[in-house]
């Protein structure tokens, strides 16, 4: 439900990217989103279909996801395991003391972009 | 064929929100004023506890609320009629506040000569918690008819909030929800986080709260 506000979000820095570089428009974004980020990728690319073709530089934008994989850290043993599968729970010791190390990341890696017609300034 | 350039960014998307936000609660700082940020479901009695905490306060401190629900059962008059002032925010459908909203939403208020202000946040335990809206405390409702188990089910609300308010105690005795393992749900996400039962209805447990916010709102603007 929130992935129309993140979208925006994206638009904004990307706009912004794009302006410093003197891009004429932007070909692609690329988004990291952590396994457990909260965003569901089918409904941010929906949103995001919508949303660039109301902009002027980003209307042909496509949106590259790449899913970082969700990595829990235990305190109690200090080992590591895939979250998603095991949740709060270390399956190695089974102590609570937990916390996520990767994986709820809502980052912009990169864009790529064509140069106006002066080149980067 | 085309040529295109690769540019890296490697920044979350939220990084302009949060430094707008940090740059909100600066100006706050300056100008006495707190931001309190309020959330919860829709229906788990935002108003009701708003206006007994405004009861509570109004002889204290200069108060003012900003109303962000989409398709509010809030009777604006009831809060204007509590003695403070209060606008309505236009989310544009949006199901949570960012930043740059909450600063519009600041200045329209006009907040120079207040001593705190409420934001009652959208109605929605998931998008909320994902903007920092430039508060400098967040407080979340939790009623008894929702159930114990919402920590494990909205985790990230639990982890960026500050106070957890359990409303609704009087229904107690109707429902299967069980305090003490709301409080061990709660704090195994955020060990730091304040819990207070309460009954916006009836007032009990209410002051407990309030005088933990007015302590907090001195703090902040002494």
């Amino acid at each position: 439900m929130h992935e129309l506000g993140i979208v925006f979000h994206v638009i904004d820095m990307v706009e912004k990217a794009a302006a410093e570089n003197n891009a004429e428009a932007v070909a692609s974004v690329t988004l990291e989103l952590g396994e457990v980020s909260g965003v569901i990728p089918h409904e941010l690319t929906g949103c995001w279909n919508w949303a660039v073709k109301k902009t002027e530089r980003m209307r042909e934008a496509a949106l590259v996801i790449e899913t970082i994989p969700a990595v829990t850290f235990c305190e109690g043993c200090g080992q590591t395991y895939p979250t998603v599968p095991q949740g709060k729970i270390c399956p190695h010791c089974g102590s609570e003391h937990t916390w996520l190390r990767q994986g709820n990341e809502i980052q912009v890696k990169e864009i790529a972009i064509k140069e106006g017609p002066y080149g980067s300034v | 064929m085309e040529a295109y350039k690769v540019i890296e960014i490697k920044e979350s998307v939220f990084a302009d929100n949060d430094r707008e936000a940090d740059r909100i609660r600066a100006g706050l700082k300056g100008e006495k004023t707190f931001l309190l940020n309020l959330m919860s479901s829709p229906g788990a009695g935002k108003t009701t506890t708003l206006l007994r905490t405004i009861e509570a306060l109004r002889d204290d401190l200069r108060i003012g609320v900003m109303e962000a629900d989409i398709d509010s059962d809030v009777d604006a008059a009831a809060i204007a009629k509590a003695g403070v002032r209060s606008i309505q925010l236009h989310t544009g459908g949006m199901c949570h506040l960012d930043a740059g909203m909450t600063e519009q939403g600041l200045r329209e208020l006009g907040t120079s000569d207040l001593d705190l202000v409420v934001l009652e946040n959208v109605g929605n335990l998931v998008c909320p918690a994902e903007f920092d809206t430039g508060a400098v405390k967040n407080a979340m409702i939790l009623s008894v008819p929702e159930g114990h188990d919402k920590p494990l089910k909205y985790p990230l609300i639990f982890t960026v909030c500050d106070v957890l308010l359990i409303n609704k105690t009087d229904v107690l005795p109707y429902f299967d929800f069980d305090l003490e393992k709301v409080r061990e749900y709660a704090h195994m996400r955020n060990p730091r986080l304040q819990i207070f039962p309460i009954s916006a209805k009836t007032g009990e447990g209410v002051s407990a709260w309030t005088d933990w916010l007015r302590t907090q709102v001195r703090e902040w603007t002494k």
